[in-house]
């Protein structure tokens, strides 16, 4: 659906040239919701606007269903821009705009009759659980609230790809995952494309299919997301990993647990099998839990767990065995 | 003070006011007219914005900026053949209109193009990538966003021409300042000067007053 062919975008900033976005070539797929993540300065934002040509390559070619649109301008460029939405971290509405007319004015880029376009408008703010703000301003409304509206003006002209920008960042977390649920809503009710870019690892967990992670205007990684969490290859990626799935244990335990401090990965249909009772059973251990954690990335369970393991050499050899043969992975971390 | 004497003064002040609110209400009207185009097209081919020409913006800048920085007292003189070719004559404060409505468009345009800066480039951003045509673009978001920078501005150059009307005395013009300087200065009827620096003030204070009326109203929260 979106293809990025060699994408290099570059603009001269103080005397020198910044390359935000060096040499990326990839493909988003149609009705994904593709993320794209990375710390800020990664180019990530840059990257997604050449998708709509806020930005334009400097080199590459951006191609949507085929056709490139690296040269659009004018009445092509704008038809572009129709079948594109975009979302914004500071949501962008117009201030002096009730949130009626916010959402009306995206549909002054086609012809509609005055009828048409409260139907279409009252329909999108119904979509988005907001039709009781119709009459209100921007500044009366909650950061929630604000997105929505931008979510709402943003599909008002049925576009086939939706763009957001930082779309949580500026939100607290109860608020993110709201918008983040809309955002699946309007990607399964009408067939959007969806690529979200997030410095958050959270956001691309949550609703994310695929994910490309970027560093330095360059694309490291790209995967889908269970991949990406379950076995990250990047040093980059894997930090970035390790922040959400943090299991930080205090120093003391790793000394004073004498023998085998493992830590389990499960993935996958496993993660779901009583591994660590069946082990307590079968063999003459104890088995201590220290920390854990599931995850269920993209529905799928991820699950970590650091597990203490005492009792004879031979019986805890062959409890860690038993173990390793039934999970994804297990580290002995106090070696 | 006698009746007649009253009487004498009320009828000055009354036709002075009467050619100060001509001045300024032609010269006003006149900044709207063209300093709000003028002032929209300095902004809109400015680097990154959708008309973007850098001699064109170069060229309504360095216009701007001649009249505003030629004293008004100058500008005054300077445009006497101007004025004589577009009122056919040179006093009156018709010609005084002239000059004053020059230097009002010419401030007011500098103003409504920095009005016009403050208007968030995010919000612009999201107006374009919605695909509407720049017309829409500048009836829909700029004006409306920048309004109420823009009524400010006009308040600005409102009061500064109450300033300036008082200068256009000198090519006849009249006016409440021209009042002041011929009864009160040169007559030495303190009184008189005393009344119309009142009546200025305010006459200052209703202009900004309405003016502030109007950028509250425009500012929607």
């Amino acid at each position: 659906m979106i293809d990025f062919q060699n994408v290099h975008v570059s603009f001269p900033a103080k005397g020198k040239n910044i390359e935000a976005v060096k040499n990326v070539s990839f493909t988003i797929k149609e009705g994904e919701i593709f993320g794209i993540v990375g710390t800020s300065g990664a180019g990530k934002s840059t990257l997604l606007r050449t998708i709509n040509l806020l930005q334009r390559p400097t080199h590459g070619h951006v191609l949507i269903n085929g056709s490139d649109i690296t040269n659009f301008k004018g009445d092509d460029l704008r038809r572009l821009r129709t079948n594109i939405g975009m979302i914004f971290q500071q949501f962008n509405l117009i201030n002096t705009k009730t949130v009626f007319d916010n959402v009306a004015f995206a549909l002054k880029a086609k012809k509609h009759s005055k009828e048409e376009t409260r139907k279409k408008v009252l329909e999108m703010l119904q979509l988005v659980g907001l039709s009781d703000k119709s009459s209100a301003y921007p500044a009366k409304l909650s950061g929630g609230q604000k997105q929505r509206v931008g979510i709402a003006r943003a599909i008002a002209n049925n576009p086939k790809i939706l763009l957001c920008d930082e779309p949580t960042s500026a939100l607290d977390l109860e608020t993110t995952n709201s918008i983040l649920d809309l955002l699946k809503v309007v990607n399964i009710k009408l067939g959007i494309t969806t690529i979200i870019i997030s410095h958050e690892m959270n956001v691309i967990k949550k609703i994310c299919d695929r994910v490309a992670v970027m560093s330095n205007g360059e694309v490291l990684e790209l995967d889908n997301v269970f991949n990406i969490f379950t076995s990250p290859k990047h040093e980059f990626t894997i930090s970035l990993v390790n922040h959400t799935i943090n299991l930080d244990l205090p120093s003391h335990l790793f000394h004073e647990k004498g023998n085998r401090l493992l830590k389990i990965v499960y993935s996958g249909k496993k993660a779901e099998e009583a591994v660590i009772s069946d082990t307590a059973k079968r063999f003459n251990v104890h088995l201590n839990i220290l920390h854990g954690k599931i995850e269920y990335i993209t529905n799928k369970p991820f699950g970590v767990l650091i597990v203490h393991l005492d009792g004879t050499a031979n019986e805890v050899a062959n409890a860690e065995k038993y173990i390793a043969e039934r999970t994804f992975k297990v580290e002995v971390i106090n070696d | 003070m006698t009746e007649s004497y009253i009487v004498e003064l009320l009828d000055n002040l009354k036709k002075a006011f009467l050619e100060t609110f001509l001045m300024c209400g032609t010269s006003i009207g006149l900044s709207i007219i063209l300093g709000v185009p003028l002032g929209l097209f300095i902004f809109i081919t400015r680097k990154g914005l959708f008309w973007e020409n850098r001699i064109l913006n170069f060229i309504g800048g360095f216009l701007v900026n001649i009249v505003r920085s030629t004293p008004f007292v100058i500008l005054l003189v300077l445009l006497i053949p101007f004025t004589q070719l577009v009122v056919g004559s040179t006093i009156g404060p018709l010609a005084a209109s002239v000059p004053l409505s020059i230097a009002a468009i010419a401030f007011y345009a500098r103003l409504v193009e920095n009005s016009l800066c403050e208007v968030d480039k995010g919000v612009l951003e999201a107006a374009i990538a919605v695909g509407v045509s720049n017309f829409i673009i500048v009836k829909d978001v700029l004006l409306p966003e920048a309004l109420a920078g823009l009524y400010r501005g006009l308040t600005i150059t409102a009061v500064s021409l109450v300033g300036y009307s008082a200068m256009a005395g000198i090519v006849g013009g009249g006016g409440v300042g021209d009042l002041a300087i011929r009864f009160g200065y040169y007559r030495y009827q303190t009184d008189i000067m005393v009344i119309t620096v009142i009546l200025l003030v305010i006459l200052v204070q209703l202009i900004q007053s309405l003016g502030d009326f109007f950028a509250r109203k425009a500012e929607k929260n």
